[in-house]
């Protein structure tokens, strides 16, 4: 069964895509780095930045061989610039 | 009370969370907005920031601090939306002691908040135009730490 994920996008990947974020249906058993080569190829300018950023699941920093579930809430994170 | 905001951070407020008697040292920093960067000159600066994440990871930095040194208080506040030059980002108020570890805790707090906290932030510049300010990627200190 197909799964639904809620994609936030911060900074530079949110200029990329357009939004803050939008929900998105991967296979069952998709991975982080799944979502990332769909959200890149459904986002254009956002394939630059993909090498420079981190992608966290439910607010943890995530590998990308991870797996999603339904539910889960991926964020793309660019490189951060605090202080 | 929250470590993100959109409100000015008061730093007497901060300063008055590190009131304890067995403290003899008490470390405030401020990051403020400068009015210039690599970029040339600038004119304000928005932050933006994943909030419950950032919340989380300042939560988890002061907690670092505290298994580190032996402070008595420590505190972490970061601003997000627009600020001008001179503006407080983002504050750390550390009391202990003594002095070598409120500075050390300090410090150690301050350079976590750089690279462990999401958050992004745009300049303007004396020219109109906008930039990213270059970061690096969010690193993953301190959650390897509490495994």
């Amino acid at each position: 069964m197909p799964i639904r994920v809620k994609v936030l996008y911060f900074g530079q990947a949110r200029e990329a895509a357009g939004s803050g974020g939008e929900t998105v249906t991967l296979p069952a058993r998709a991975s982080v780095g799944t979502l990332v080569r769909e959200a890149t190829a459904a986002h254009q300018r956002m394939g630059k930045l993909s090498g420079s950023m981190k992608v966290a699941v439910n607010e943890e920093i995530a590998e990308i061989g991870q797996e999603l579930r339904d539910g889960d809430t991926v964020a793309f994170l660019p490189p951060v610039a605090g202080g | 009370m929250k470590k993100i905001t959109r409100e000015k951070i008061l730093p007497l407020k901060i300063l008055k969370e590190m009131d304890d008697p067995a403290a003899g040292a008490v470390i405030l920093f401020l990051g403020t907005v400068r009015n210039h960067s690599e970029a040339g000159k600038v004119d304000k600066i928005a932050y933006e920031t994943y909030e419950p994440m950032a919340e989380k990871r300042l939560a988890a930095i002061e907690a670092e601090v505290k298994r580190i040194w032996p402070v008595r208080k420590v505190k972490t506040v970061h601003r997000v939306g627009k600020l001008s030059i001179g503006d407080v980002s983002v504050a750390v108020a550390v009391s202990a002691d003594h002095r070598r570890e409120a500075f050390e805790a300090c410090r150690h707090a301050i350079e976590r908040i750089k690279h462990e906290v999401p958050m992004w932030k745009k300049e303007r510049l004396g020219d109109g135009t906008e930039a990213w300010v270059e970061g690096t990627p969010i690193g993953d200190a301190l959650r390897v730490r509490q495994r």
